[in-house]
């Protein structure tokens, strides 16, 4: 079972975080700082498992992550997952969003919380391993994103054109365009299926 | 209307979307906290208004700030309009709100019953994929009880999309509502072999994660594991299905055998890493559950540990982690194999990945053997200096600890060399481990005596140099050594060379800065090294030195007597007046050395942890006894007779109450008794001589051995422990080369080559003598005391409820074989009906299944009055038998009632509370349509519902049936009377009739059902050892003048009544009487049923088949009957006395109830008898025309029974603790009355 799966970047800012067990928001909170910590601090060329914290699970439970660019992916999960198996699936699921997002960056998932979601929530369900075939899982997404374009989408057009304009109006916007240069780096590692 | 509309799109121009927000907040870097709640104030605007993709917009919003830690759970109820909302885009917006941030407490989640259970039926796949996946997330026990149905359907889905969902939902379903993993499971099952992969893989992924908590419930689907292992090709299946196996080995060390070959096969031949891992992994397994030594598989560990070793080298770190993992695991077990490659693993001991250094260390622990041990330890003592970071130093040091001290120093061949070692650990700066390696120099000074004298002078260089340790560490706690040191000192201070020299040691001023336990021990030891410079000093005839000591102590122990702590400030006051004491009778001239060493005579030994526990209590010493006399009668009283009532002891009358106590008291003992005997923690009452404590006052019975004294007692120079390394290994050359002299072995080729070489290959570890041995009698410890320890697991493991046995189910399926019959597990007793309308759901349910889901709260309303109107049918139809029918209805109802209870009352809050929120969500499960398939025993009347529609069905069965009963009326009138069978007398149990009068011959067998080739007469009779159990003796008689054979007994269990059939048959087997019937002639069968309430009589169906054989050829007969199971035939003749009968009138906890039988012309004792033979009662007193009975219950209720008998009348007054079970019994006396009269 996997327990938890955090996404968050070089300074420990949550980008996606998804337990599979209840914590009130503080606690998730808590988790976040105290694994950023833990992983943060290991170098690039050390063994990508620690035995977990002490707020997540327990001995049982080992934190499996893969460090991309600017990005932590962190998977808490017990023993019945193998640990390889979880590095692949890890790959997988980044493989997966660099191809909904075309060249995936951090920013994709910054503006794009709830698509990830999505895209994740047709690889893991519930805590286990719905799908690693990665082509089933983006026709999925496809199918879904179509769905919900056919159905005009969650902000209609008006709605998109007044916020251009209200945002043109903010002359910080240019700023953030300019920390697009993270662009997450897929290592070339052997697909797993 | 439609201007409300339009003004909410209006608004929604100036809302902000998610991006908006998220921009928002990267914008507002410094004010981050007022902006986001700004923001949240605009959410509640939005919230507010009645356009949905405006609200939709807010909750996407919403779930943002839930991951920045804001708590939105105030929004729940948005969320879930959101979920209701008929767009996928929407309701998608409102189930990811819901999965992020509900969980079982929050209590609108009952609101979501209904929508979820509509999307679920959905016709758009995505909607009920959108369901599933947000129902994963936050299923509670309601939901998951309620939905289970409907996901279950979903399991055979035509999208294996949603097929995949469902079955990876369902192990969540299990975890919340464990009853339904019997019924799913045949299902859950048949995915296993579905088409797709993907479901296929998830039905691997549930039925893992249910074995992996309960594997030996599993262990039947082994076989078709090994098939999809031998044939998938998906290799998190196989991964899956891999890690399976390794659970389910150590059940089953037969499967592990035939696993070895196909996963040595993967292994050579799989390029995928995890898979090779893991296989490794399972063979690992495997071998550790099959017997060691096993030759043959010596070379499945060799290709094992070689894979590991090739991982390790790898230049992935996280291969090298893996395989030093799996190492650890061959360790246990084989640790010859993973020892030769102790050169990679130290190796690994330099890695700069902290998490592979910690691996290797783990590694060590088993690598050691005597041989070796200094060897390793001195390479760990490199690494503590070289250590950063005081973490990885501490683990180092307990690891090193750990290995020298493990089972009982077993690898030191020299404690010179251990000492030296703790105490060059103490120059450890910053650890937090001073305690431990106090304690290991407690422990090894004490219980290796030969070793004393050495300790003794480490220590006092130890004491002498206090200042480097206390000076910096005053912090850390490396000073607790010094409480280790001041006392070896003093305990053992006739070792000292120089014991003045230490005392001053002790003495410093420097000596108050420390911890208050360890000047205490300063203290009391400063006196022990007193008395030892005294004895010196007298018997060496310095008296003047010695008084210059006593002056010495008088003037330095005040220091301590102004102590803020007290221990030190009371031990130092004592002391101080006691040297006073002895400076005066110095000044006197006499000597006093002897006196003070007397005050330490004696050795102090170790005590095992759990010693005082072990402590027999010495004879003559009733700890049950009363201390004072008992408290008053009428207070005992009081709190007895529930304890007494309980533990079905009849109450005994007052005068006997006392000798009850002491009766009650010699039971009791007897039990503790029994239980001290059982129990390891105590020392039985005849211990062995080197056990027990009593038998064993000194020390002088502790065998040790004597000193090897090729090692030289003093080492020149600073004592470093790596120059024992050295002298070890010189003494070992010279042990052998002892030994080869004395042997005069032929074995030249030994000779001439290396050192390393040569002890490699010669010294086992016999060969090795320690230096010293350690004592370890003292130590013990009871067997099991760890296991014990750690036992308590906790009890609120939601695992736990799943321990659910399924073999039967899989048996069930028939195509599969478990591994053979003494594996496996005893069976629990099925539901039959559940399984059937599962595997074949009869036809009403099929057509209700399919027919279109309109509205169900018309379908259920349908059903129900469709179910009136068959029952009032059933009704008009049974005619006679209906009385009985109906109480037999109305007692399954009321079981399934009963277990419905608490389900029900929570249902019924819940549809209260539905209600006060106007959402039409929750239905009381009671409702709940035919068309469910039962799913557990709250549903059970349901079940029994439908099993009267599945006779009804067949009018022609019913019929017969009735025909059957009045055949058997009829028969049974005439049965009583006849005295058929010999065997009566045996099953009478009333044996005290002490009757004038000869009685008629009486028979408790009665029929079960005839035709023209057989008669069944039956008995049930209750299992005292078993409250759970009835025996039902059936009597075969062949009616006919052919050979009946191939005979099989089956009944439908009932919920409450089942059959107990062998292990491994499923609920539609029958049992088969174990005898043929050539004609006219009877025997017996027995057969078992388990009850579980007995307050009720029942009836069961039940088939009898048999073959008739003829001349012309055979054919296939059956036989119908209904086994009644009365309250009678659970009732046990029990007898009492009467004054116990009198007290258990007494109690208040007995419910009254009275029977008046008119019309009743046979002597009174003929009445009594036969309530004595037919009801199982014993008469407890008779007087007149007056007789008090008794009986008890399987399950131990009292029934009491008051018998007065008038002119053709009886009446009975009747008690018993079961109100129920005390109106049936009654209720069936006087059916044997009034049939009979």
């Amino acid at each position: 079972m996997i327990k938890a799966i955090l996404v968050f970047n070089n300074h420990g800012k949550p980008r996606l975080i998804r337990f599979y067990q209840y914590f009130p928001e503080d606690m998730q909170q808590q988790i976040i700082r105290e694994t950023f910590h833990l992983v943060s601090k290991r170098d690039d060329n050390v063994c990508n498992f620690l035995e977990g914290g002490s707020l997540i699970g327990g001995s049982d439970y080992k934190l499996i992550y893969r460090h991309y660019a600017t990005l932590y992916f962190v998977f808490c999960v017990d023993s019945s997952e193998s640990e390889l198996g979880i590095l692949d699936l890890i790959q997988v699921f980044v493989e997966t969003l660099d191809k909904c997002f075309e060249n995936v960056c951090e920013l994709d998932l910054i503006f794009h919380m709830d698509k990830v979601h999505y895209i994740l929530q047709e690889v893991v369900m519930g805590g286990m391993v719905l799908e690693t075939n990665m082509n089933e899982i983006v026709g999925q997404v496809e199918n879904q994103s179509r769905l919900e374009k056919s159905e005009g989408g969650l902000s209609g057009a008006p709605a998109r054109a007044v916020s251009a304009v209200k945002n043109m109006n903010l002359p910080e916007i240019p700023r953030n365009i300019n920390i697009g240069d993270i662009n997450i780096k897929v290592p070339n590692l052997s697909p797993f299926v | 209307m439609a201007l409300k509309m339009v003004k909410g799109s209006i608004d929604r121009m100036f809302d902000k979307n998610l991006q908006d927000l998220v921009r928002g907040i990267r914008n507002h870097k410094e004010d981050e906290a007022k902006y986001i709640s700004t923001c949240i104030d605009e959410i509640k605007q939005e919230l507010k208004q009645d356009n949905i993709a405006v609200k939709a917009n807010a909750v996407c919003k919403l779930t943002y700030l839930q991951m920045l830690g804001y708590d939105v759970s105030w929004a729940a109820f948005n969320i879930i309009e959101v979920m209701s909302s008929s767009k996928f885009t929407y309701k998608r917006i409102g189930y990811l709100a819901a999965s992020q941030c509900f969980h079982e407490g929050t209590d609108v989640i009952m609101l979501t019953t209904n929508q979820i259970r509509k999307d679920l039926s959905s016709p758009n796949q995505y909607d009920t994929g959108v369901a599933l996946t947000g129902l994963s997330c936050f299923v509670t026990p309601d939901l998951a009880r309620d939905l289970a149905n409907d996901i279950m359907t979903l399991m055979s889905h035509t999208k294996p999309y949603i097929r995949k969902k469902a079955v990876l939902i369902m192990y969540k379903v299990f975890l919340k509502y464990p009853e339904s993993l019997r019924p799913a499971f045949p299902r859950l099952k048949e995915k296993l072999e579905d088409p797709d992969p993907g479901v296929q893989s998830a039905a691997v992924n549930v039925i893992c994660e249910l074995a992996r908590r309960n594997p030996k419930n599993y262990l039947s689907l082994a076989p078709l594991f090994f098939k999809l292992m031998t044939s998938s090709t998906n290799n998190w299946v196989l991964i899956k299905i891999i890690k399976l196996f390794g659970a389910l080995t150590p059940l089953e060390p037969r499967l592990g055998k035939k696993l070895i070959e196909p996963l040595t096969n993967l292994i050579h031949s799989t390029s995928a890493m995890s898979l090779l891992y893991e296989c490794v992994n399972t063979v690992i397994a495997v071998l550790i559950s099959l017997s060691s030594g096993m030759p043959n598989h010596s070379a499945s560990i060799q290709l094992c540990v070689q894979k590991l070793r090739i991982l390790i080298e790898d230049s992935d770190q996280n291969l090298k982690y893996l395989g030093l993992l799996a190492m650890s695991k061959i360790l246990k077990t084989h640790p010859k194999s993973v020892q030769s490659h102790k050169d990679l693993i130290l190796q690994c001991l330099d890695d700069k990945d902290e998490s592979i250094r910690l691996r290797a260390l783990d590694l060590l622990y088993g690598m050691v053997s005597k041989k070796n041990l200094m060897e390793i330890v001195k390479k760990l003592m490199i690494h503590v200096d070289k250590a950063e970071g005081t973490t990885y130093r501490d683990e180092l040091l307990t690891k090193i600890i750990d290995i020298c001290s493990q089972s009982n120093y077993q690898y030191i061949t020299n404690f010179e060399w251990y000492i030296s070692i703790l105490v060059e650990l103490t120059r450890l700066e910053g650890t937090r481990h001073g305690h431990l390696i106090a304690s290991q120099m407690l422990d090894v000074a004490i219980r290796v005596k030969a070793i004393r004298g050495f300790a003794v002078a480490q220590m006092a260089m130890l004491l002498d140099n206090a200042h480097l340790l206390a000076g910096n560490t005053q912090r850390n706690g490396i000073c607790e050594v010094l409480y280790a040191a001041a006392w070896i000192c003093g305990e053992f201070s006739e070792h000292l060379e120089d014991p003045l020299q230490t005392l001053e040691a002790m003495l410093r001023p420097k000596v108050t800065t420390l911890p208050g336990h360890i000047q205490a021990v300063y203290v009391q030891n400063a006196v022990k090294l007193f008395a030892a410079v005294l004895t010196r000093r007298e018997t060496a005839g310095e008296k003047q030195a010695a008084q210059e000591t006593t002056e010495m102590l008088i003037e330095k122990l005040p220091q301590f007597v102004q102590s803020a702590d007290l221990e030190v400030q009371e031990r130092a006051s004592c002391i101080l007046q006691l040297v006073k004491y002895i400076q005066k009778l110095q000044a006197k001239e006499v000597s006093v050395a002897e006196e003070v060493t007397a005050l330490f005579a004696g050795e102090l030994n170790p005590v095992a942890p759990k010693a005082q526990k072990k402590v027999p209590v010495p004879e003559g010493l009733d700890l049950d006894a009363w201390i004072n006399e008992p408290p008053s009668e009428s207070e005992s009283e009081d709190e007895k007779p529930k304890a007494i009532f309980q533990e079905d002891e009849p109450k005994h009358s007052r005068p006997r109450l006392t000798e009850l106590d002491e009766q009650e008291l010699a039971r009791r003992r007897e039990a503790r008794k029994q239980e001290q005997a059982n129990n390891p923690f105590y020392i039985k009452s005849s211990p062995s001589p080197q056990k027990s404590y009593q038998d064993t006052p000194g020390v002088d019975h502790i065998p040790v051995v004597q000193i090897d004294l090729t090692v030289p007692l003093k080492v020149p120079g600073m004592p470093i422990s790596d120059q024992y390394l050295k002298l070890e290994e010189e003494r070992r050359l010279k042990q052998k080369q002892e030994k080869k002299d004395k042997k005069k072995k032929k074995k030249k080729e030994k000779h001439g080559k290396s050192r390393r070489h040569d002890s490699a290959h010669t010294e086992s570890e016999e060969d090795i003598a320690p230096a010293q041995r350690v004592d370890i009698v003292t130590e013990e410890m009871p067997e099991n005391a760890l296991p014990s320890d750690e036992d308590d697991k906790d009890s609120n493991d939601p695992y736990k409820a799943l321990d659910i046995d399924l073999d039967n189910l899989v048996s069930g399926g028939g195509a599969y074989r478990p591994l053979a019959d003494s594996e496996k597990l005893p069976v629990r007793t099925h539901r039959p009906s559940r399984t059937e309308g599962l595997k074949s759901p009869d036809v009403d349910t099929t057509a209700e299944e399919q027919r279109p889901k309109k509205s169900k709260e018309k379908d259920k309303k349908k059903d129900k009055e469709r179910k009136k109107s068959k029952e009032e049918k059933k009704k008009k139809k049974r005619k006679k038998s209906a009385p009985t029918e109906e109480l037999e209805e109305e007692e399954q109802q009321h079981q399934g009632e009963q277990a419905e209870d608490k389900i029900s009352t929570e249902d019924t809050s819940e549809a209260k509370e539905a209600k006060t929120n106007d959402v039409p969500a929750a239905v009381p499960t009671e409702q709940q349509p035919l068309e469910a398939v039962p799913l557990s025993e709250p549903e059970s009347p349901k079940e029994s519902e439908k099993d009267q529609e599945e006779s009804k069905s067949s009018k022609h069965k019913k019929k017969k049936h009735k025909k059957e009963k009045e055949e058997k009326k009829s028969k049974k009138k005439r049965h009583r009377s006849e005295n058929v069978e010999s065997e009566a007398a045996v099953h009478n149990g009333t044996a005290e009739e002490e009757e004038e009068e000869p009685l008629p011959p009486m028979s408790n067998y009665c029929l079960l059902a005839e035709n023209s080739y057989i008669k069944m007469v039956y008995d049930i009779q209750g299992n005292l050892q078993d409250g759970s159990q009835v025996v039902v003796s059936v009597i075969f008689e062949n009616n006919c003048t052919d050979f009946l054979k191939s005979m099989e007994f089956n009944v439908l269990d009932s919920l409450n009544t089942r059959l107990v059939r062998p292990s491994g048959a499923s609920v539609h087997d029958g049992i088969a009487v174990p005898f043929q019937l050539p004609p006219g002639v009877s025997n017996e069968a027995r057969f078992v049923f388990t009850v579980q309430s007995i307050v009720m009589p029942q009836k069961l169906k039940g088939t009898l088949t048999f073959i008739v054989k003829t001349e012309d050829g055979s054919t296939h007969e059956k036989l119908d009957f209904k086994l009644h199971f009365t309250c009678t035939s659970y009732l046990i003749t029990t007898p009492c006395y009467s004054d116990a009968f009198a007290k258990l009138l007494e109690s208040e906890e007995l419910k009254v109830n009275a029977l008046k039988l008119d019309s009743i012309n046979m002597p009174f004792h003929h009445l009594l008898a036969k309530i004595c033979f037919h009801h199982h009662f014993s008469v407890v007193e008779r007087i007149d025309s007056c007789a008090s009975m008794y009986s008890r219950s399987i399950q131990g209720h009292h029934v009491c029974l008051l018998v007065k008998s008038g002119d053709n009348s009886v009446s009975i007054d009747a008690k018993c603790n079961e109100p129920s079970l005390l109106s049936h019994v009654l209720e069936e006396i006087k059916q044997t009355f009034t049939t009979a009269s």
